[in-house]
């Protein structure tokens, strides 16, 4: 069901106006919650610690001002101003762009396909913590009893304690957003945001009671000057803000895309990067204070202790909730947030893809959100729910993380500053009614810093993934899934784009836009051109 | 913790969390305001 009703303004429109949030502090949480993931958690302490500990803060927080920040207000602006998801907004701002959408929504059908595995997987592990059923031994109980994880290929051997959460990790996805950005996406992060800020904040402060925190804390936060010497660790840098703030994955671009015409862009968007490196400050404080307690217990070091991602998650934190006092009450404090950080980012993650068929079929969002989830929720239980699921996410993570969200974003800075040149009316839009205004220096960090970073970063993926075979697959399963996969959506980004649009498509018959575009027009001093194609190039 | 350590966690905790306090004081002293075209749907929430 369509949540906007508003009357067309011609009254003879087919295609219903764009739904919106009700409020900016209602599109504030839900873009926290889409920002705030499982990254936040499980991979900013380890990345921090790695690269200089203490010191890493100076590249982090130049990361934060001179890329993350910046490239986070051009999706703003692209979502705002041509109020469409990726592939419309693109194709508003510049025909030939709207390829840069579907690529966009294709990495997030492939995102979604196995991040909903890891949500069903911490929700059986807040429950295994209550019983810590994992024993003594939480390596083999997750790699063996629960995933039961084969040799490294693609299995049909499927795993109903897997299966089953990731049925219920989808329809809960499916009743969200068959709600819509109100009834839906809105209300779903206005539950679960409160609910995971206590929870985090309480699993926090009880790991800095366990004794050895301290330990921890020092080996976090003990700067290594010297690593601010070594490009890789600046790189790292840049290469976490840009997964962190969610930037171009399509999700800011379809959020702020619902947000109503007179928004302080900037404005909100200062409390949404600020509130995310909060959070991931947090984490930090709360992983490294556990991980010291687990060093001390095992009378080893915290360097070798500290892990990130999955091994962090279902491997070392086990081992210290069956050893820690009050264990258990820990391990649902953890587990628990990581069901909620990753069911709002999950919901933002699909949300994209919806957005986008939503607009090129002209179809209302009961059928939308139904026409994807369904198929996407299959595909995540065929491939994911085996004994071999492990193995084809880490593959399809990290191609997609390096060759798709870094390198698009690579792509997508070079053309809109470059070639079809649209950051000075896209720096007017935010500044029509931004708090914060974006001028020349806004433009010189996303059309010059922006591109640089990312390439740099994009070469320096290549170099380490063309050298040698990633974690050492086999080569026919990092064709498939690795590289297949990377050049697979690009190809059917350019399929779809060659597509045509739905006659009821808001493309072509959306009188809110035209008419905000008018009056846009009329403020910036831009000549209003009939239709709804982007005309107002500058000098 | 040593002296450096908590000198450092400090600073990352006054930066981080002291620029979402700047950023959330910024927002209030720019409130919401009203959309007045086209016209919007009815709130629901």
């Amino acid at each position: 069901m369509v949540m906007s009703t508003a009357p067309s303004h011609r009254g003879q429109s087919k295609a219903a106006a764009r739904e919106t949030f009700s409020s900016r502090k209602l599109f504030i949480l839900s873009a926290i919650g889409s920002a705030v993931g499982l990254g936040n958690i499980w991979r900013f302490p380890y990345v921090a610690f790695e690269n200089g500990g203490g010191a890493f803060l100076i590249p982090y927080l130049a990361a934060l001002l001179s890329a993350g920040i910046p490239l986070l207000f051009l999706d703003y602006a692209i979502g705002h101003k041509f109020r469409g998801s990726a592939p419309l907004a693109y194709r508003r701002m510049s025909r030939p762009a709207e390829f840069l959408g579907w690529w966009q929504v294709l990495m997030c059908f492939i995102i979604a396909i196995y991040y909903a595995v890891i949500i069903g997987w911490a929700g059986m592990y807040t429950w295994f913590s209550v019983r810590q059923s994992w024993g003594d031994d939480a390596e083999g109980f997750f790699f063996g009893t629960f995933l039961e994880l084969g040799d490294p290929g693609v299995s049909t051997t499927y795993v109903p304690q897997v299966l089953w959460p990731l049925i219920i990790v989808w329809l809960v996805a499916i009743v969200i957003l068959v709600g819509g950005v109100r009834k839906g996406i809105a209300r779903a992060n206005g539950i679960f945001m409160p609910l995971l800020v206590v929870m985090f904040v309480l699993l926090v402060v009880s790991s800095l009671f366990l004794p050895g925190a301290m330990e921890g804390l020092n080996a976090f936060f003990t700067p290594n000057w010297a690593a601010l010497a070594d490009p890789t660790v600046w790189a790292a840098a840049y290469g976490h803000i840009f997964f962190s703030l969610s930037i171009a994955f399509g999700i800011m671009i379809t959020y702020s895309s619902y947000l109503k015409r007179k928004t302080d862009l900037t404005g909100s968007g200062m409390v949404v990067a600020f509130a995310n490196s909060g959070f991931e400050i947090l984490a930090g404080i709360g992983v490294f204070a556990a991980l010291g307690f687990m060093a001390v217990a095992s009378g080893s070091s915290v360097e070798d202790s500290a892990s990130a991602g999955i091994g962090l998650a279902f491997v070392a934190f086990p081992t210290i909730i069956s050893e820690a006092p009050l264990g258990s009450v820990l391990g649902v404090l953890f587990f628990g947030s990581l069901v909620f950080a990753g069911l709002t980012s999950l919901t933002s993650i699909v949300e994209v893809i919806i957005s986008a068929v939503k607009d090129k079929m002209g179809w209302g969002r009961r059928t939308a959100a139904l026409a994807v989830t369904i198929p996407l929720a299959i595909i995540s239980i065929l491939l994911f729910s085996t004994s071999t699921g492990l193995y084809v996410l880490d593959i399809a993570d990290a191609f997609v993380n390096q060759f798709g969200i870094l390198f698009g974003a690579f792509i997508a800075t070079v053309l809109v500053a470059w070639v079809f040149r649209k950051l000075p009316i896209l720096s007017d839009h935010l500044n029509l009614f931004g708090s914060v205004k974006m001028r020349r220096t806004w433009m010189v960090l996303v059309g010059v810093v922006g591109p640089l970073v990312l390439g740099y970063i994009s070469i320096q993926a290549f170099n380490t993934f063309l050298s040698e075979p990633y974690e050492g697959y086999p080569a026919w399963m990092l064709n498939t899934f690795g590289w297949g996969m990377a050049a697979g959506i690009v190809i059917l980004a350019l399929i779809i784009t060659m597509l045509p649009w739905s006659r009821k498509s808001l493309l072509h018959d959306d009188p809110e836009y035209v008419a905000i575009k008018a009056h846009e027009d009329t403020l910036t001093g831009s000549v209003p051109v009939a239709g709804t194609e982007q005309k107002e190039d500058r000098p | 913790m040593t002296a450096t350590a908590i000198v450092m966690m400090i600073i990352a905790l006054l930066t981080v969390w002291g620029g979402l306090g700047l950023a959330l004081a910024n927002l209030s002293r720019n409130p919401e305001v009203e959309d007045d075209l086209p016209g919007e749907p009815a709130p629901e929430l």
